[in-house]
C-alpha cells in the first residue's frame, strides 16, 4: 500500500478507535474459529429495535400514512470445486436497513448500511423525499387490504442442521469425493460441484403494530459433469438438477448423496454422446417433477402474478395472457380437470415457506386453478383491493396472500410467486406407473434451456435426459430435444398425472422479476404427468 | 455500536467511495490479516431509481452499499470473506476467518501468485452523480404524458447506478475506478392490449438521458404494432435493429473462453483438438471488440487480477484473433494472458466497465436497409433468450415489443412475434448490410451498465421457428 495518506485518513482512524472503544454489538464478536459457528445478528436486537423504531417515528411525523422498516443480516457461503480442484470458498456477510413509506397514497424507498440513528433518520426522509415526488404523476392512490395488525412473533425455517457450522473440511472433502467418482467414468473430461448455503435473519416494523422476527435457511449441493467425445465433435453435460434447493440445513445436502449419485449423472452425460437425435414431431411426453417443476412455474405461477395481468410489469418480465381479470376469473379453462394448482408459503422444507411475508401478511393456503378453472391471483395487500369487486362476488375476504417479498434488506418488497404447487391426482400412480400406461413417447428428466414469451403464450423447454418410450418401457436415450407448445392447449392435454408418493418439489434461487430485478427463491411440487401430442423439435445443428 | 459501520465520513455524497476512502479501507484490511498474502477487493455502489406503470409512478429506490471481500492466502490454499461491515475490527475479523478458513482448503495447483504495483492509465474526469427523485419523476412524466394524450398505457424504468471498485494486495497492488451509468426504458401499450411498443436511451450520466425521445419511439411502436397478423414462422430476410444484434451478438462473447475450447467444450473447440484461433467463422465484415476506450469508467477498468484492462479485437474481419486466456491457462498454453476483464460474462472478472463490447458498423441507415427489401421482417428486440446447444452457440427466445413486415421497401404492416432458435454465428454468415454502431443496452434486465455499441444489420436469412400471440 503506497497510497498517499489524506487528511480525512487521520479522521476516520480517530472516529473507528473512538467507536470501538463504545461498542456495543461488536463486543459479541467471537474468535476465530467459533466464528465459523456463529456471528453477531439483527436477530431480535434491541439496539437495533430501537433504531427501527427512529424510522417509523421520522415517518410518522413527516406525514406517512404506512411505513415499514426492515433489517437483515445475511450470510452465504459457496464452496466451488473442479476435479481435483477447490476454485473457491466465500463468506458473504451484509447487513443494513430498508424504510418503506406511505404519503397520500405514494410510496418512497430508501436503503443505508449504515445503522445509526442520523443515518436512519436520513434514509426515512429520503424515502419521503422520494413518495412526495412520486405522489405529483398520482392517478390513482395506493389503497392497503386491512390485516389483523400487531402481528408479533419468530419463525425460523426447520433446519436440522445448520450449514454454517459444519466444518469447511468437512464440506470440501464430501464435494471432492464426489468430482472423482464421476470422473473414474471414461469421457468425462469436466466435473464442477458447489454448495451454497444462505442464512437470512430478518426483523420487520410496521406502523401498525406489528413486529416479526424470522430466520431463513437455504441450501443447494449441485454438480455438473460435461463429457467429450473421442473425436471431439460432441460434448454433452449433465447437470444435477434433480436434487432441489430447499429451504433446510445440512441435512439436505447429507440427503443428495452426490458421491453415489455422481457416477449415474457421469454416465448419462457419456451415453447422451452416442443417444440418438430425437426425429422430430407430435408425441405423447412424459415430464418428470425434475423437469414439470420449471414448466409450472413460467406458465402457471408467473402469468397468475396479480401485477403482471395489472400491467405492472410491462416493462420487463411482462403482461400475462391470464387477463383481464375480470374475463378471466373463475371463468378462463387453463387446463384439463386433473390440474388443480395451489399457491402456500407453508410447506416444509420448501424454498417459499415462512411465517410472515414482508408486509407483515400471515400468508394463506390458496387454489389459483381448481378442476382446471382459474380461480384467483396471487397478491399483497396493495393488490388484493384490486380485486375486491371479485372477492365480494364470490365471498372471499379482501385480503393479501402473503405473496410480498424483497430479496434483500437494500431492496423494496413487491409481490412474488409462493410456492405454486400442481397436486397430485386422487389415484396412487408413480412415474414407472405412468411410463408403463405410455404405449409411444418422449420422456424427460431434469430441468434444462428454457425459453417464454412475455405473455406466457409459447414456451420451449428442454431437459436433462430424454428418453423414447415403446411400448410403456424406456427403450433408449433420445439428444437434441425440446418441447414447444402454446400454455393453455398443453394444460388443457395432461391427461394422466401421478398420486400423493409420486409428489416431488423442484425449485429455484434465481427467479427474476421486477426493476431493478430482484431475486426471489421458491419451491413448486408437482407430480409426474403426461401430456397428448406434444411437439417435439430437434436443437441439433452444425457449425 | 456504530463501530460495525462505516464512519461517515468515509462515505462521499453520493455514498461511493473516493480513491483514498477506499485506499484507507484496503489498508484496514490488509493491516488485519494475519495470512501470507492478501487480496482485497472493495465494490461500492450507489443507486437511485423510479419505475412508472399503467401511466404514473409506482415505486422508487435510494440505496448505498459498500462491501469488502478479503481473499486469504496460504500457499496454494484460498478463501475469501465479504463483508459490508466496514469498521476496523470488522475488517481484521472477516481477514482472520479466511485465513482460518483458506488453512483447511486443500491447495490449488493452479493458483497463480497476486501481482504486484501495476501502472495505470490516468484517470478520466466524469460526472459521478444521482438525480433526485423530482428528477426522475418529471422525466417519467415525459413518457406517461405523450402517452396519456395518446390514448395509451406506457410502463418503464429509469435506473442511475454510480459505482467505484478498488483490488489492492499484499504485493503493493492498488487499482481504483469508479464509473456512472443511467438506463431509461419504456413500454408502451395499446389499451386493446395488440399493440406494444419499446424505447431505451441508455448514458453514462442522467443528462445523456433522452426521455422526450424515449416516449415519442415507444409510443410509435406501439401505435404502428397494433392488431399484427400472422405469417407463417420460416427463413426470412431480416432487419435487426442495435438492440436485436446485441441481444444474440454478445452471446459470442460469452464462449470465447481459451479452456473450454481448448478442452473440446466450447463452438470454439477445433474439432480433433486445439481452438479456432486464425480460423474464418463469420463474414468478413464482422469484427468484434472491446476496448478501455468504450468504457464509462474514470480509469478505463481493471481485470480480476489487477492489471489494466487492453483492447482486445476478438474478431477481426470474420477470423477469431483471441480468445480469453486467464493466468494460469495462458502460462500453461505458453501465451501471453487477455487482459479482458470485466465484470464476468465471457471476460473475465475484475472492476470497472471495461467490458462494453463493440461490433464495428457500416454505413447504411436502417431506412436505406428498408428500401432495400423486397420482403422481409424488422424486428425492434428479442426476449427469454437461453442456450439451446453450446456447440453451435443456438440460442432460443422471441421478438417483443415492435416486429413489422417489410414488402416492396416499405414497412408494410405488425407481424405477431416469432419464437426463433438460431445462433449469431449462422446470420452473421449470412449478412447483408450493417449501419454505424450506437450504444445500446441489451441485457436482459436492462438495468443501468448494461451497455454495448452496436449496428443494425440486414441478413440473409434468420429463422423463425414458430408463432407467438404475446403482445
Amino acid at each position: 500500500m503506497d497510497q498517499p495518506v489524506t487528511h480525512s485518513r487521520r479522521d476516520f482512524l480517530k472516529t473507528s478507535a473512538a467507536v470501538a472503544a463504545t461498542t456495543a454489538m461488536g463486543a459479541h464478536r467471537l474468535s476465530p474459529r467459533e466464528a465459523e459457528a456463529a456471528r453477531p445478528s439483527a436477530r431480535d436486537d434491541p439496539a437495533v429495535r430501537e433504531l427501527m423504531q427512529v424510522a417509523l417515528d421520522v415517518a410518522k411525523t413527516a406525514g406517512a400514512s404506512y411505513a415499514d422498516v426492515r433489517v437483515a443480516a445475511r450470510r452465504q457461503q459457496n464452496i466451488n470445486t473442479r476435479d481435483k480442484i477447490v476454485q473457491g470458498v466465500s463468506d458473504t456477510d451484509t447487513f443494513g436497513l430498508g424504510v418503506r413509506t406511505l404519503v397520500d397514497g405514494a410510496w418512497g424507498f430508501a436503503a443505508t448500511s449504515m445503522l445509526t440513528k442520523e443515518a436512519i433518520a436520513q434514509v426515512t426522509k429520503s424515502a419521503i423525499g422520494q413518495a412526495l415526488a412520486n405522489r405529483a404523476s398520482q392517478l390513482r392512490p395506493v389503497v392497503l387490504a386491512p390485516t389483523p395488525g400487531n402481528q408479533v412473533g419468530e419463525w425460523r425455517s426447520p433446519i436440522s442442521t445448520d450449514p454454517f457450522a459444519i466444518p469447511i473440511v468437512d464440506k470440501v472433502a464430501l464435494l471432492l469425493a464426489a468430482n472423482e467418482a464421476a470422473g473414474r467414468i471414461k469421457q468425462v473430461r469436466q466435473v464442477t460441484s458447489s454448495m451454497f448455503f444462505l442464512r437470512e435473519e430478518k426483523t420487520l416494523m410496521t406502523s401498525d403494530g406489528s413486529y416479526i422476527v424470522q430466520t431463513i435457511y437455504r441450501t443447494q449441493p449441485s454438480m455438473s459433469v460435461t463429457a467429450v467425445s473421442d473425436d471431439r465433435t460432441d460434448f454433452q453435460t449433465r447437470q444435477s438438477n434433480d436434487i432441489a434447493p430447499m429451504g433446510l440445513g445440512y441435512e439436505h445436502v447429507l440427503s443428495a448423496r452426490l458421491a453415489e449419485n455422481a457416477p449415474r449423472w457421469a454416465q448419462d452425460a457419456v451415453e447422451k454422446l452416442s443417444a440418438k437425435p430425437v426425429e422430430p414431431g407430435r408425441y405423447d411426453l412424459v415430464l418428470h417433477p425434475s423437469n414439470l417443476w420449471l414448466t409450472i412455474h413460467e406458465t402457471v405461477a408467473h402469468p397468475t402474478e396479480l401485477d403482471r395481468a395489472m400491467g405492472y410489469e410491462a416493462n420487463y418480465a411482462g403482461t400475462s395472457f391470464v387477463a383481464p381479470p375480470e374475463k378471466v376469473l373463475g371463468q378462463l379453462k387453463f387446463g384439463s380437470a386433473v390440474m388443480n394448482i395451489q399457491g402456500d408459503r407453508e410447506q416444509p422444507g420448501s424454498l417459499g415457506a415462512i411465517g410472515w411475508d414482508d408486509e407483515a401478511v400471515r400468508p394463506a393456503r390458496f387454489d389459483i386453478i381448481k378442476n382446471g378453472i382459474f380461480v384467483d391471483y396471487q397478491t399483497t395487500r396493495e393488490q388484493a383491493p384490486m380485486l375486491d369487486w371479485y372477492y365480494k362476488k364470490t365471498g372471499k375476504p379482501v385480503r393479501s396472500y402473503g405473496c410480498s417479498y424483497a430479496q434483500s434488506w437494500s431492496d423494496i418488497q413487491f409481490q412474488r410467486m409462493p410456492n405454486v404447487s400442481l397436486l397430485p391426482g386422487k389415484n396412487d400412480y408413480t412415474w414407472d406407473d405412468v411410463i408403463s400406461q405410455t404405449d409411444k413417447g418422449v420422456a424427460i428428466i431434469g430441468d434444462g434451456s428454457f425459453s417464454i414469451d412475455q405473455q406466457r403464450y409459447n414456451g420451449q423447454f428442454a431437459g436433462q435426459c430424454f428418453y423414447e418410450i415403446r411400448g410403456g418401457k424406456i427403450v433408449g436415450m433420445l439428444k437434441d430435444l425440446a418441447y414447444q407448445f402454446k400454455t393453455p392447449e398443453f394444460w388443457g392435454s395432461m391427461e394422466v398425472i401421478g398420486g400423493p408418493r409420486s409428489y416431488h418439489l423442484g425449485g429455484a434461487f434465481g427467479d427474476a422479476k421486477g426493476q431493478p430485478g430482484q431475486s426471489n427463491a421458491i419451491s413448486h411440487g408437482c407430480v409426474p404427468a403426461r401430456f397428448k401430442q406434444v411437439n417435439i423439435i430437434n436443437t441439433g445443428r452444425r457449425a | 455500536m456504530s463501530s460495525f459501520f462505516a464512519p461517515r465520513s468515509l462515505v462521499s455524497p453520493t455514498g461511493i467511495l473516493t480513491r483514498a476512502e477506499a485506499a484507507e479501507v484496503a489498508r484496514r484490511a490488509l493491516a488485519g490479516s494475519p495470512a501470507e498474502e492478501t487480496r482485497i477487493s472493495i465494490t461500492s455502489t450507489a443507486r437511485a431509481d423510479t419505475r412508472f406503470a399503467v401511466n404514473q409512478v409506482t415505486t422508487s429506490g435510494e440505496n448505498s452499499d459498500t462491501s469488502v471481500t478479503i481473499t486469504a492466502y496460504a500457499g496454494g490454499r484460498a478463501a475469501s470473506v465479504n463483508t459490508n461491515r466496514l469498521d476496523e475490527k470488522s475488517l481484521a475479523d472477516a481477514a482472520r476467518q479466511a485465513t482460518e478458513i483458506a488453512k483447511l482448503v486443500p491447495p490449488n495447483p493452479e493458483r497463480m501468485p497476486e501481482l504486484g504495483a501495476q501502472q495505470y492509465p490516468p484517470a478520466k474526469s466524469r460526472v459521478i452523480s444521482l438525480p433526485t427523485p423530482t428528477e426522475r419523476a418529471a422525466a417519467a412524466r415525459k413518457v406517461t404524458e405523450q402517452a396519456r394524450a395518446a390514448g395509451l398505457i406506457s410502463t418503464g424504468f429509469i435506473e442511475c447506478r454510480v459505482g467505484a471498485t478498488a483490488l489492492a494486495n499484499s504485493k503493493g497492488l492498488f487499482a481504483y475506478d469508479s464509473s456512472s451509468a443511467v438506463t431509461m426504458t419504456a413500454t408502451v401499450r395499446t389499451s386493446d392490449g395488440t399493440g406494444s411498443g419499446w424505447a431505451c436511451s441508455d448514458g453514462d450520466t442522467f443528462d445523456q438521458i433522452d426521455a422526450q425521445r424515449v416516449g415519442e419511439t415507444a409510443v410509435e411502436k406501439a401505435r404502428t404494432s397494433r392488431n399484427p397478423v400472422a405469417i407463417e414462422p420460416g427463413r426470412y430476410v431480416t432487419i435487426l435493429e442495435p438492440t436485436a444484434v446485441g441481444n444474440l451478438v454478445q452471446l459470442i462473447a460469452g464462449a470465447m473462453q481459451a479452456r473450454a475450447a481448448d478442452e473440446g467444450r466450447s463452438f470454439f473447440s477445433r474439432p480433433g483438438g486445439g481452438n479456432k484461433i486464425g480460423l474464418k467463422v463469420v463474414d468478413e465484415r464482422v469484427t468484434l471488440l472491446t476496448d478501455p476506450a468504450d468504457s464509462p469508467s474514470t480509469n478505463g477498468g481493471y481485470d480480476g487480477d489487477g492489471m489494466p484492462l487492453e483492447k482486445v479485437v476478438w474478431i477481426e474481419n470474420g477470423v477469431v484473433k483471441n480468445l480469453n486466456y486467464d493466468r494460469f491457462w495462458a502460462q500453461k498454453q505458453g501465451v501471453s494472458p487477455t487482459h479482458a476483464g470485466g465484470g464476468g460474462g465471457g471476460f473475465g472478472g475484475g472492476g470497472g466497465g471495461g467490458r462494453t463490447l463493440r461490433m464495428l458498423g457500416g454505413t447504411t441507415s436502417i431506412g436505406e436497409m428498408v428500401k432495400s427489401t423486397e420482403r422481409g421482417i424488422l424486428v425492434t428486440r428479442f426476449w427469454y433468450i437461453r442456450s439451446v446447444d453450446p456447440r453451435t452457440i443456438l440460442n432460443t427466445g422471441l421478438t417483443r415489443d415492435g416486429t413489422f413486415l417489410i414488402e416492396n421497401g416499405k414497412i408494410s404492416r405488425p407481424v405477431k412475434n416469432f419464437r426463433f432458435n438460431e445462433s449469431p454465428i449462422f446470420f452473421l454468415n449470412n449478412l447483408e448490410l450493417l449501419s454505424p454502431a450506437t450504444r445500446i443496452n441489451a441485457s436482459e434486465a436492462l438495468g443501468a451498465g448494461g451497455s454495448t455499441i452496436m449496428p443494425a444489420i440486414k441478413v440473409k436469412e434468420f429463422t423463425f421457428s414458430s408463432l407467438s400471440d404475446a403482445v
